[in-house]
């Protein structure tokens, strides 16, 4: 790394000190703006420690397991804690597995919603609608999770999963029954539900971000709307939406109670949507009371640690993303 | 792709027209199908709410906020303890995490251009993409390891983690609206940096903090993860640090998920409850307090 330069006319001070180097404002002035500089920088510090020492201290929890394990715990399929065996991947796999579906189902219709907020409705509309979506977000996880449970599962069962699972579920095997109810499905579109108001607010910002020339340019050459949204906003917008759907994804990743609730919990690795299912976030919040022997409580710290990783890679590569974005952008 | 008809015995003007009327075709539906979307996002809204209600509403009456809940089988009985309990954590969970959060908010915003404040930042939304449950385990490992057993401190602990990025990030928005030239001002009449921030820069922004803080306070509100480990359950009134504690949240949990009827009564009370506390918070944050910078 390269010292940041010390600013001219700032010659009085202990400019060298290291305080003045990472934190060059708050070095000057009196002791009191000293003091006060301080205590804001340890306050802003107390961020990156803190995550620091969660990664340090689940690690430390998890070093069992991954020493007597290694990468047989990201592999091992079978996960049986009577006889101390610990396989992970069915775990990864209904996360994957319910967080992607999500994503393809809450994606075009977030999407759509954020452009028919911004180019089209006309305010009356768009400003209920846009509230609506708040609401919607501001719903606690458990909330979600209660409604699954007694109100869509048994729909799902009786409207989706029965028909199709009966019509076509011995020749596709994403739809083969028996039709349970809670399922990767079930969890799919629950989270589906709680992602959509998350990407369409981010994409509307993104999109809001697109410079009026260019939808003006679009219009003034004869465009549609539609043709000017699909043709010069949308992919002047593209990465930003990419991030807005990643950072969805992050989400739907380390959601915990509406998915328990929902996904049947039952560590198989199926290739049908109407079987149930089990997520990290999920065996987490079931066995983690439960864990009886030091080994079942480091593979249940591993899985912490997977699932941390997991959320930082795809939060981190969807943040870049965004910014790139919202960087460029100007009204 | 029209191009091709040109060259026929369609003659150009009439394959214009086609292509018109093609353009025009699509864009209505196209268009018509966003409003579809959207459309469709609200409906599971109005589905929730509308079954809170026909579930939750005549289970909701004096006693269930002022009684213990009853066991297994009894009928009646209420979750004071738990409404008692959020109120409990939410608060210990501010009282933990806003000052610092305030305060990094702050340093956020004053140290433009920083490198180490641009790794925070960062930092700061990586934070904000940590699971819930994540969360509750790294406290579990922490605090209610090194007490020994599950309290309302290690809930609060918890929570305020929660917070931290939240309000840290709405703290400096809030702060950055706020014009140059109030902070110029103060610094021209030869206050110190300290006096202006706190004297002119904070105040300005009160009321857009004020919101952020709410908004996060309901958030944190409906939290269940993190309390799963660390708060624990408690059947009975909770008012030590010390001791485990009930919230709403983890009660309509354990109710959920049990098997009796009566449980899943009260789970509905207790999320009509719930959702009324945090929408009314998160509500009276967005159109009771005004901030006079936020339309720029």
């Amino acid at each position: 790394m390269q010292p940041i330069p010390e600013e001219a006319g700032v010659t009085a001070g202990p400019a060298r000190s290291p305080v003045a180097r990472l934190a060059p404002a708050f070095a000057r002035g009196n002791l009191a703006d000293r003091v006060y500089g301080l205590t804001l920088l340890a306050m802003g510090l107390t961020i990156p420690v803190l995550l620091a020492f969660l990664l340090f201290r689940v690690g430390v929890s998890a070093l069992p397991a991954l020493r007597e394990f290694g990468w047989g715990f990201v592999t091992g399929t079978d996960w049986n804690p009577v006889e101390s065996q610990f396989g992970a991947l069915p775990f990864i796999f209904g996360t994957l597995a319910s967080s992607l579906l999500a994503v393809v189902i809450a994606v075009p219709l977030a999407v759509g919603l954020a452009i028919f907020l911004t180019e089209l409705a006309p305010r009356w509309l768009a400003a209920p609608i846009a509230f609506g979506t708040e609401l919607l977000a501001a719903i606690p996880s458990v909330v979600y999770g209660l409604w699954g449970i007694f109100v869509m599962v048994p729909w799902l069962r009786r409207t989706i999963q029965e028909p199709l699972a009966n019509t076509l579920g011995d020749t596709i095997p994403l739809f083969r029954g028996p039709a349970y109810g809670v399922s990767i499905l079930a969890a799919g579109v629950i989270l589906a539900i709680m992602i959509v108001p998350f990407i369409s607010a981010v994409s509307r910002e993104v999109l809001a971000a697109v410079p009026r020339v260019q939808r003006e340019g679009a219009l003034a050459l004869g465009a549609t709307r539609w043709e000017m949204t699909w043709q010069v906003v949308l992919p002047y917008a593209t990465p930003g939406i990419i991030g807005a759907v990643i950072l969805g994804l992050g989400r739907a990743l380390g959601e915990t109670m509406a998915v328990t609730m929902v996904i049947g919990n039952r560590p198989d690795i199926t290739a049908s949507l109407f079987a149930p299912g089990y997520t990290m976030a999920s065996v987490l919040a079931n066995e983690f009371a439960e864990a009886s022997t030091d080994l079942y409580l480091a593979a249940l710290m591993e899985i912490a640690l997977i699932l941390f990783g997991i959320t930082i890679v795809v939060n981190t590569f969807a943040r870049l993303m965004v910014w790139r974005v919202a960087r460029r952008g100007g009204r | 792709m029209a191009g091709g008809a040109q060259g026929g015995a369609v003659s150009a003007p009439a394959a214009i027209q086609w292509r018109d009327r093609r353009r025009r075709l699509t864009n209505v539906v196209m268009l018509t199908l966003t409003g579809v979307a959207a459309l469709l996002t609200v409906v599971p809204l109005v589905l929730i709410l509308v079954h809170l209600f026909t579930a939750g509403l005549s289970s909701v009456n004096l006693d269930f906020f002022t009684r213990l809940p009853a066991p297994v089988g009894e009928p009646g009985g209420g979750m004071g303890n738990a409404i008692l309990g959020t109120v409990f954590l939410v608060g210990l969970a501010g009282l933990l995490g806003l000052p610092v959060a305030i305060g990094a908010g702050l340093y956020l915003a004053e140290s433009e251009g920083s490198r180490l404040a641009n790794g925070i930042r960062f930092l700061t939304d990586v934070m904000n993409g940590i699971p819930s449950i994540v969360v509750g385990i790294f406290v579990w490992a922490w605090v209610v390891v090194s007490m020994g057993h599950f309290s309302a401190f290690a809930g609060g602990v918890a929570l305020a983690i929660m917070l931290l990025p939240m309000v840290t990030r709405t703290t400096e928005e809030m702060v950055r609206l706020v014009p140059r030239e109030l902070r110029e001002g103060g610094l021209a009449l030869g206050f110190t940096r300290w006096r202006t921030t706190l004297g002119i820069v904070l105040p300005a922004a009160r009321s857009g903090i004020l919101t952020g803080v709410l908004v996060s306070l309901a958030r944190i509100a409906g939290e269940t993860a993190p309390l799963l480990f660390t708060a624990f359950v408690n059947p009975y009134w909770g008012w030590s640090l010390d001791q485990p504690i009930a919230a709403l949240p983890v009660q309509i949990f354990q109710y959920a998920t049990s098997p009796f009827e009566e449980w899943h009564r009260l789970a509905w009370a207790a999320s009509l409850v719930l959702i009324g506390l945090v929408l009314a918070v998160s509500l009276a944050a967005r159109f009771l307090i005004r901030s006079p910078y936020k339309d720029r």
